[in-house]
């Protein structure tokens, strides 16, 4: 039951240094980009189907999400307000803090049932659901 | 911020920090009675006489947000302390019952504690907030604020006879609850209780209200209710949190309970518009209205607590 890769990927990050950011990302297994870049560097080389969660007003958008195994799920913090996704019951590794427009991604390589919430706003709960 | 508009700006800030400086909430518990008036008031001096002594509380410090509508949280915080060192008769302790960062980083916290130490006050007692345990569960929070450096970080202490319990409510919270004591903390607080006279003056302090305030945005802790039985007994029991950036307040029975302002930002009434979160439409000039301090006074009296406030803006 345990997905297989996890990252950060913050916007708005300038331009000049999306190469450098890329060659660390690989090297240390945490990737830094744009979603856009993200998207289409993903799709080009392994046709990986990517799904966004938005985090807004202490809700995660939509609440519940089905996807094919192998989807990478991408969460992004519209609040002003820091949220931590963790899985309930460990099944996948929990982010860091994510401050506003921070996102955090996880690729979910297993079939099963994902309850996550916000570690640090508990009330915040989400599923997601992998076929 | 490198521009020639920079200079203007630091005045601006400086200006809106003083207006704020002339609008503090002070606390005052005489004869069993708690009261609160305006920092800088003229009465604060006359009042203070019968007080056998007093502390301040702030909360809710954020340091390292920058948004709006406070762009400058460590000057907003620097104000609060130098409101305090303002005082005539100094607080005996400053109380920050959470969120002292916004993100638990180490520069965070080393704004913090900079600040703290311009304090003139001897010491001040912490409890973490939900923001200062992000990623190590409290680690860097209870190695550098913790007042007894063991699991879980709760504590008393007895001054000038009233019986001070701070309790950790923002550790271990389970997916779809609120705030959480924990079965371990709970057996500790009952235990630190027991051999106390019901006629012990209590300060009760943590991070999240520990009553139901508004469930539905977190604004409550999952088993308060158990801590607040062992209260019951206690003919005088204040429970101080933050958490909610406002002032609300509740008696039950013995018990009252009081959230502080933010030295930071506002957060909405519970349940106006669609979640938590600052409040970045507050009108310019007017955000010293929304933060604030508290300053508890205490004084020995028969009579059995009871609260009024004087909310001064």
């Amino acid at each position: 039951m345990k997905a297989i890769a996890h990252g950060y990927a913050r916007l708005h990050v300038p331009r000049w240094r999306l190469g450098t950011l890329l060659v660390m990302g690989v090297l240390c297994g945490v990737i830094l980009a744009s979603p856009a870049v993200m998207a289409a560097s993903a799709s080009a080389s392994r046709k990986v189907q990517t799904q966004q969660i938005e985090i807004r007003n202490f809700a995660f958008a939509p609440a519940t999400l089905t996807v094919p195994a192998g989807t990478r799920v991408v969460w992004t913090n519209q609040d002003e307000e820091p949220h931590v996704i963790t899985s309930a019951g460990s099944l996948f590794a929990s982010s860091k803090g994510l401050d506003t427009s921070d996102s955090y991604a996880v690729t979910f390589s297993k079939p099963g049932t994902y309850a996550y919430y916000c570690s640090i706003h508990p009330m915040m709960v989400g599923t997601i659901i992998v076929q | 911020m490198q521009n020639h508009d920079n200079e203007a700006g630091n005045r601006r800030q400086f200006l809106k920090c003083m207006a704020w400086a002339g609008a503090g909430t002070l606390w005052l518990m005489k004869g069993g009675v708690l009261r609160a008036q305006a920092f800088g008031d003229g009465a604060t001096t006359a009042s203070m006489a019968d007080a056998s002594f007093s502390f301040a509380q702030i909360s809710d410090s954020h340091i390292g947000f920058h948004k709006e509508p406070n762009m400058d949280v460590v000057g907003t915080l620097r104000a609060s302390v130098a409101l305090v060192n303002a005082q005539a008769a100094r607080p005996d302790f400053l109380l920050h019952t959470g969120d002292l960062t916004h993100l638990s980083k180490p520069e965070e916290f080393d704004t913090l504690a900079g600040v703290m130490q311009d304090s003139h006050t001897r010491k001040v007692f912490y409890v973490p907030g939900e923001h200062d345990v992000i990623g190590d569960n409290g680690a860097e929070f209870f190695r550098r604020f913790g007042e007894r450096q063991r699991a879980g970080g709760w504590y008393s202490f007895d001054h000038r006879g009233v019986h001070f319990v701070g309790l950790i409510n923002v550790l271990n919270l389970k997916a779809g609850g609120l705030g959480s004591l924990g079965a371990e903390q709970l057996a500790w607080l009952k235990k630190d209780l027991a051999g106390l006279s019901a006629e012990t003056p209590l300060v009760v302090f943590a991070h999240m209200p520990l009553w139901p305030l508004y469930p539905p945005w977190g604004w409550g802790t999952d088993d308060s209710t158990e801590a607040m039985s062992y209260l019951r007994r206690f003919g005088s029991v204040s429970v101080l949190n933050g958490h909610i950036h406002q002032i609300q307040q509740k008696v039950e029975g013995n018990i009252t309970f009081y959230t502080a302002r933010s030295t930071a930002y506002p957060q909405p009434t519970p349940g106006v518009g669609p979640g938590p979160g600052p409040m970045k439409e507050v009108a310019p000039g007017a955000l010293h209205h929304y933060l604030g301090i508290r300053d508890v006074r205490h004084v020995q009296g028969r009579q059995a607590l009871a609260v009024t406030e004087e909310v001064l803006s």
